[in-house]
């Protein structure tokens, strides 16, 4: 099997979808020429020309919002958004447009929209350029959510996200573009709402997105040593969520780790801690562990922002205190 | 689509005097649903809350029909009339208003979200300003199918100063898009006056379009032939590859922002004039010189359209209560 790049991932998928189909076109701020401020897009305007391959103002609610009005033709867009901070800009267009357009039309309208955006800390860029925003979209009806963690994932659930006829919101994370993996030779397209079961375990389960994913995997590396057997599951789509698999999981483990960069305070954690706490309360043996960032706005300064983010050591010690309760 | 005919040897253009009686009679139409639905609401029969656009109707109905039935439109909270302009039955509109599944949207959506995709509306908003980047997204398919349809935007003069409107018409002049905004500018943005929402004096609102080095067209929007005919011009620009169109039209809302508002920040007498001068249906009907026997007969004819909707629309099927989920995901 042949190895990408995260980032190459991403690009093999909207190239492939581009050639698939001509309803396929891209919009972004510095996506064409410049091929994306995370080189993503870098040479896509070469092969498929200025029609498809859009550079925008700085506009991101005209992004967005021109992304619908397309999508509501038939065509299948795919914006980005270059920092998913900057989502907060275009708010009203997928939460009260694009989410909303099939409930209120009753059924006449379909928004086959991808809104593709990044961020993640570990950089120091600041508060305004990191952030993990995930959950709040798991809150809207309409929406899809997806995050991917590795190579072959994101390019199988993009392209499954594109060829979606709903409007999906999909997170990459900024530190992991650069990771290599294998993936198939031809594109299997991933559905949405599978998770991923990354590492098989029997004493504890991390529910973990995103780069807390490979932190994870880390920090079950180092619980083996220690005798503690750890299943690391990946939901990959948060919205809709794969519960059997997570539940399953916890069942089976009888204890439970939730990790993401976000924020923990209403982070998609919490509702992975409901969902599980219902679906397998009586086989719990210990209360579910939260992992996630501390509640602050990301500082500049590289120890301050190391110290408000999650690595695998606080995974690892969260998975030691789930074992540390008869 | 209407007639228009050249004045002898002028090169002017005028709407047929029988195009403007089907004007008036559709703009008597939208006149008394709105009468209808205040009346019914007043009564208790229609949840939610209503925007009634009587004194707007010369709007709805002199640009849908400059429009194919194949271009499509955007409304806005105010959206009866729009609705029924652009092909929409009375009875499908009062049902919506109903909340019955025979309504436009299912019952689904309700007076602020109506929606009738096979004649090309795209929905009413209940965002102002929010569907206007969505016309600019119609309009860039529309230009990349090589396809000879136009997308237009409703909103008003309060919508003109938000960011949506701006990055929208930005972009759309940016990538020429085959895109008509329609400002229906009545001079309130709800109950703040054009002095209070806009730098600009409410006559020059245009303006905003040099902005963009769009294209500007405006008319009387209380002239439904001069409605019309702007239209008429705004779209073939459009459809040149020229760009854009803002098309600027100066209307009155003869009543108050939502039914049951007291417009306690209106001068009274103002108004008042406003309905004895500005209003589209009374102007057409001293145009058309339409003799009372005439008048009255077609309006007892429309009055009766208008109750048997209100019949069809209580006679209809309310949803089942689980089928609020049914369209959530396509």
């Amino acid at each position: 099997m042949p190895e990408l790049t995260y980032r190459e991932a991403v690009r093999d998928a909207l190239a492939r979808a581009l050639r698939e189909d001509d309803g396929v076109f891209l919009m972004g701020e510095d996506i064409a020429e410049m091929g994306g401020s995370m080189a993503v897009t870098q040479g896509l305007l070469e092969e498929f020309g200025p029609q498809r391959i859009r550079n925008t103002p700085i506009s991101e609610m005209a992004i967005v919002g021109s992304g619908i009005g397309a999508a509501l033709q038939g065509m299948r867009p795919v914006v980005e958004i270059m920092y998913e901070d900057f989502l907060t800009l275009s708010m009203e267009q997928l939460v009260n447009q694009a989410a909303k357009h099939r409930t209120m039309s009753g059924g006449q309208l379909k928004v086959p929209l991808t809104v593709r955006t990044q961020g993640g800390a570990g950089w120091s860029p600041g508060a305004q350029h990191a952030q993990q925003l995930e959950a709040w979209f798991v809150h809207v009806p309409g929406l899809k959510v997806v995050f991917a963690s590795t190579p072959e994932d994101v390019r199988g659930l993009l392209w499954s996200s594109i060829y979606d006829d709903n409007p999906v919101v999909f997170f990459e994370h900024r530190t992991l573009y650069p990771i290599k993996g294998e993936v198939p030779e031809e594109l299997e397209p991933i559905p949405l709402g599978k998770a991923r079961v990354h590492r098989e375990g029997t004493d504890v389960t991390v529910v973990a997105t995103g780069r807390l994913v490979h932190e994870s995997l880390a920090a079950a590396e180092q619980a083996e040593a220690d005798g503690i057997s750890v299943e690391v599951v990946d939901p990959r789509t948060l919205l809709p969520l794969d519960e059997e698999t997570i539940v399953e999981s916890v069942k089976k483990t009888t204890r439970c780790v939730t990790a993401h960069e976000a924020v923990t305070r209403g982070g998609f954690g919490a509702e992975l801690a409901a969902v599980i706490q219902h679906g397998a309360f009586d086989y719990l043996d210990a209360p579910i562990e939260r992992v996630g960032s501390k509640f602050a706005p990301l500082p500049f300064a590289p120890v301050m922002e190391q110290h408000v983010v999650p690595h695998a050591a606080d995974v690892l010690e969260a998975i030691k205190k789930t074992v540390a309760r008869a | 689509m209407a007639t228009v005919e050249e004045k002898a040897g002028s090169g002017d253009k005028r709407v047929s005097e029988g195009t403007l009686r089907d004007f008036f009679r559709e703009m008597l139409l939208i006149r008394r649903f709105e009468e209808k639905v205040e009346e019914r609401f007043r009564a208790g029969e229609l949840p939610g809350f209503l925007h009634v656009a009587i004194g707007q109707e010369a709007i709805a109905t002199g640009v849908c029909a400059a429009l194919a039935r194949e271009d499509v439109i955007a409304s806005t909270h105010r959206a009866h009339g729009h609705t029924i302009a652009k092909g929409t039955h009375v009875n499908a509109v009062m049902a919506e208003l109903y909340g019955k599944t025979e309504g436009c949207s299912g019952g689904y959506g309700g007076s602020m979200h109506l929606y009738d995709v096979e004649v090309g509306n795209l929905g009413a908003n209940a965002v102002v300003a929010g569907g206007i980047p969505g016309i600019v997204g119609a309009a860039l398919a529309f230009q990349l199918r090589g396809e000879k349809r136009v997308a237009v935007a409703f909103f008003g003069d309060g919508a003109t100063n938000t960011g949506t409107f701006h990055e929208s018409l930005n972009l759309a002049q940016l990538w020429k898009v085959p895109a008509v905004f329609v400002l229906e500018n009545n001079g309130w943005a709800e109950s703040t006056p054009n002095t209070q929402h806009s730098p600009l004096p409410i006559d020059e609102l245009g303006k905003r379009a040099a902005a963009f080095g769009m294209k500007l067209i405006e008319a009387d929007g209380q002239d439904v032939e001069a409605v019309h005919l702007a239209t008429l011009a705004a779209r073939d620009h459009a459809l040149s590859g020229k760009g854009p169109v803002l098309l600027h039209l100066r209307t009155y809302r003869l009543t108050g922002h939502f039914v049951g508002d007291p417009q306690v920040y209106r001068d009274k007498d103002e108004l008042k004039r406003e309905r004895e001068t500005k209003d589209p249906i009374e102007l057409l009907r001293a145009r058309l010189e339409l003799s009372d026997e005439d008048f009255e007969a077609l309006d007892a004819e429309i009055t009766a359209e208008v109750e048997a909707s209100v019949e069809f629309a209580k006679a209809g099927t309310d949803p089942a209560p689980e089928d609020a989920l049914k369209h959530v995901y396509a």
